[in-house]
């Protein structure tokens, strides 16, 4: 089957949209583009086609009666068993890889109590994972980093203590093995993942009867079915590190206008926050680009800024918005710079003010420098659509909201919960278009002497 | 606007004409201690060139000597002196430049030291920071100073008044004072000779800025526009130096054009024409070359520039120097520079150069440190999208401070602009 993808490669995270020959959208995937494109490009793209089989499983389970009303439950209980399946194999391979770096003339007084350690560090993050992937668990992030990372150094502290062994050599081979094991382009062989994922189901879930025919038979089938690359358009700050031709290659700006405008054809005008910048966007009917702004020179304003500001005050980046979002009045932070923000906010803080109302001003700060760039291309034409990482953070939207109604007055503001794939959507439809010969926004390769 | 030293470069022969002028020019002001000559300080827009040459002056330019200078990478650590000396982070880059260079012995580009000037000569044309930069200079160098006031065309129009004005000033202030410094007496005979060669010289140019308009413009008028306008906007205009210059390079143009190439670029002969473009705004010089390949490289080709304006407008209303009328077409050379003319002139203008070009749109370049050209530069965006229907787009680069390039941005946004106007043909060709 003829697959259509694009890939967003950001700053923080790279994300892939594949499409089918109808513009349906198939699957999606995202991973932290860790300063290694080539491998976040390749992982996004697998998590792309392995979302699109569950779009395949789905909907061949759709035809079978055994399944009538459970189709959702059965393919989450298969998903959970999929991402365990692929959790342990990456974790398997961390701890090789650590092994393999205690393996080292500096460690050979200790290297046995090392390796004793790591095997029972593993052993445990082994028997942690069954819990963590189990119906109804949380997991505070889909990235291995974040949670194999958390748990190994809780649990490899106490063992080592309990060893008597100096926790940093553990420390030491785990940070360099993580890297290594992060930037490995991903593991092949999805369909034995599947069929071992399914084998867990059985057990799980004896009341689907995984192993009827009639449930196996359209599985195989969906596991069959060829993923054809058809043609892959790359975007975001990473796209001139992809080993794709330049024709290949299409500026963000445009995935994001195309993007947003398929998400809700009536935009006009787009505001993508990112990581590192935040853009401004006019669009015509028909999702072609008109005019765009971008931050110059600086980040303040920016995704990273709310990083900066989570590490400031001790949080996760996920927090921020909730806390602010409990705020009673917000304060006033004047600070166009990142790193004053944090001075502003340490003052603040130190002259009693509560945290959920500092912050709630920084998000105010965040969105007063946007609402700048989008006057500066243009204001905002009805209908407005918010997209990138912070359009997820509330807090930021409210403030957005409140800015947008009063410099524009009422207006329809679009927030898809999945616009982080804007620019990847806008991509894989760049990609079709390519394929069919329409190269709008192509560029030939030219050979200037 | 020529100063560039890499090797590798490729050059025409006009280039390496102008190269030896340019050399010859500096050999003149560094020997001037030996030779007797006197020096005059002046400013390019409203560079009343004809005069200083009528009182025997060499002609040192501190714009020329400021961009000379980041072509050669030097102007970062002059930047930073001034900084040091008291200058802020937002003041204009070409006044650190050149008083960092002065800080550090004011070597000229042959490595020879600069004899302090004899004159000061400002000629004040909608640039107000020149008033304060030659303030400092003053200050310096304790000379002989003359302010031409040349008024602001803010309505858009020369007046019979505001000529009067100029011409009163260039008889009452700045031929006596230059007459003093000097010890040559004026004669007004040897300006108009001047003038005619400066005629001349500027109908070449001309023909050469308008071959643009041709679909596959054998120039490209904003990265090798700088090249062209340097005699002309520096020390040489109404030279025969300048006449020879302007002759040369016409030859070479309609030699390009009849074998229908495109323009030279450093990195040879540029490729297919796929985006012809008007620029607003002065260039980077820092990384001029670099800048330059983000646009040849996508087919991108300037065709016209409100840069290549600076220093006098010649195409766009047809001002000529008039041997006949010598002080008055001074006056109007000054009043007419692109910097003194108002908003909706300029606006106007680039809407125009749009249009007879046959662009693609307009792209702003504006400068972080110059707010007489930045000023306004957004409101013109939005006005020429309007009145062409083109898309425009806006960079954001500077002068000669090296801190304030930053090739990533500058290259997403322009690669941006490039997919912009092409899926804006498309859509506009379904």
């Amino acid at each position: 089957m003829k697959c259509y993808i694009g890939i967003d490669l950001g700053s923080t995270t790279t994300k892939a949209i594949l499409m089918d020959d109808n513009m349906d959208v198939l699957g999606q995937g995202i991973t932290n583009s860790r300063s290694n494109y080539d491998t976040a490009a390749a992982i996004s793209k697998q998590e792309a086609m392995i979302s699109t089989r569950f779009t395949l499983f789905h909907r061949a389970f759709e035809q079978i009666s055994q399944l009538d009303g459970k189709v959702d439950d059965f393919l989450s209980g298969l998903e959970r068993n999929f991402r365990l399946e692929q959790y342990l194999e990456q974790l398997k391979d961390l701890q090789d890889t650590s092994i393999g770096f205690a393996d080292n003339p500096r460690f050979k007084d200790q290297k046995k109590a090392m390796v004793e350690a790591l095997d029972a560090t593993f052993a445990e993050l082994e028997q942690a994972a069954v819990p963590m992937f189990a119906p109804g668990a949380e997991r505070k992030s889909d990235f291995f980093r974040d949670i194999a990372g958390g748990q190994f150094m809780s649990t490899s502290e106490r063992i080592a203590k309990e060893a008597d062994l100096n926790y940093d050599v553990l420390l030491n081979v785990y940070d360099k093995a993580i890297i290594e094991v992060e930037n490995r382009p991903p593991g092949g062989d999805l369909s034995g993942k599947f069929t071992r994922a399914l084998d867990k189901l059985v057990t799980e879930a004896p009341e689907f009867n995984v192993g009827d025919a009639e449930i196996s038979k359209p599985i195989q089938d969906a596991l069959g079915v060829e993923l054809e690359e058809t043609f892959v358009v790359g975007t975001g700050y990473g796209r001139v590190r992809l080993p794709f031709p330049k024709d290949h290659i299409r500026s963000e700006i445009l995935c994001h206008g195309l993007g947003a405008h398929m998400m809700y054809p009536e935009t006009r005008t787009v505001l993508d926050i990112g990581g590192q910048d935040t853009k401004a966007i006019q669009v015509d009917g028909e999702g072609i680009v008109e005019n765009f702004q971008m931050n110059d020179r600086c980040a303040a304003g920016c995704g990273r800024y709310l990083g900066y500001i989570a590490d400031e005050m001790n949080m996760g980046v996920h927090e921020l918005g909730p806390l602010a979002s409990k705020a009673t009045k917000v304060a006033k932070i004047n600070s166009t710079c990142t790193v004053f923000a944090g001075a502003e906010l340490r003052d603040r803080l130190a002259l009693g003010e509560k945290r959920e109302d500092v912050l709630a001003g920084l998000h105010r700060a965040i969105i007063l420098r946007a609402m700048s760039i989008i006057s500066r291309s243009g204001g905002v034409t009805d209908q407005f659509t918010f997209t990138g990482g912070v359009a997820n953070n509330e807090a930021a939207v409210t403030e957005l909201k409140k800015l947008i109604f009063e410099n524009y007055g009422e207006v329809t503001i679009n927030i898809d919960p999945d616009s982080i794939y804007t620019g990847a959507l806008g991509g894989a439809a760049f990609a079709l278009r390519a394929a069919e010969g329409d190269v709008t926004g192509a560029e030939e390769e030219q050979g200037a002497a | 606007m020529c100063a560039d030293v890499s090797t590798d470069v490729i050059k025409d022969d006009s280039m390496l004409l102008q190269k030896k002028m340019i050399a010859g020019n500096y050999d003149k002001i560094t020997s001037a201690p030996e030779t007797g000559q006197k020096m005059v300080s002046t400013f390019v827009p409203g560079n009343i060139n004809e005069l200083i040459m009528c009182f025997d002056f060499a002609n040192n330019l501190p714009e020329i000597n400021a961009l000379g200078n980041a072509m050669r990478k030097q102007s970062g650590s002059m930047i930073s002196d001034a900084e040091k000396m008291g200058h802020s982070e937002d003041v204009c880059t070409y006044v650190k430049a050149d008083l960092g260079m002065m800080a550090k012995g004011n070597i000229a580009p042959n490595g020879k030291p600069m004899p302090n000037p004899d004159m000061l000569m400002l000629s004040y044309t909608g640039c107000y920071t020149f008033l304060k930069w030659f303030e400092l200079l003053r200050e310096q160098y304790k000379c002989p100073t003359v302010m031409l006031h040349v008024p602001y065309e803010g309505d858009g129009k020369i007046t019979k008044n505001m000529r009067d004005y100029v011409v009163k000033q260039l008889k009452e202030d700045v031929i006596p004072m230059m007459e003093e410094v000097s010890g040559v007496k004026f004669d007004i005979d040897r300006l108009r000779e001047y003038m005619k060669a400066s005629a001349k010289a500027e109908d070449d140019l001309v023909w050469v800025l308008k071959s643009a308009k041709n679909i596959r413009s054998p120039i490209d008028a904003y990265f090798g526009g700088v090249y062209y306008i340097g005699p002309i906007f520096g020390a040489f205009r109404g030279t025969e130096d300048a006449v020879d210059y302007y002759r040369m390079l016409r030859v070479e143009i309609e030699d390009r054009l009849a074998k229908g190439l495109g323009p030279v670029t450093p990195e040879g002969e540029m490729g297919e024409e796929k985006y012809r473009l008007v620029v607003e705004g002065p260039p980077n010089w820092t990384n001029f070359r670099e800048f330059w390949k983000m646009f040849h490289e996508d087919g991108a080709v300037v065709v016209a520039s409100s840069y290549s304006k600076v220093g006098g407008v010649y195409d766009y209303d047809g001002f000529r120097h008039d041997p006949q009328n010598p002080l008055e077409s001074l006056a109007e050379y000054c009043m007419g520079c692109y910097t003194n003319r108002n908003l909706p002139d300029r606006t106007t203008m680039m809407a125009d150069l749009v249009e007879e070009y046959q662009a693609d749109g307009m792209l702003v370049n504006s400068i972080k440190s110059c707010n007489s050209f930045a000023a306004g530069e957004l409101l013109m965006l939005r006005e020429v999208e309007a009145r062409t229907g083109k898309p425009c787009a806006f960079i954001e680069t500077d002068l000669v401070d090296p801190r304030y390039f930053s090739p990533a941005n500058v290259k997403n946004r322009l690669e941006s602009y490039f997919q912009m106007i092409e899926q804006k043909r498309q859509s506009q060709a379904a």
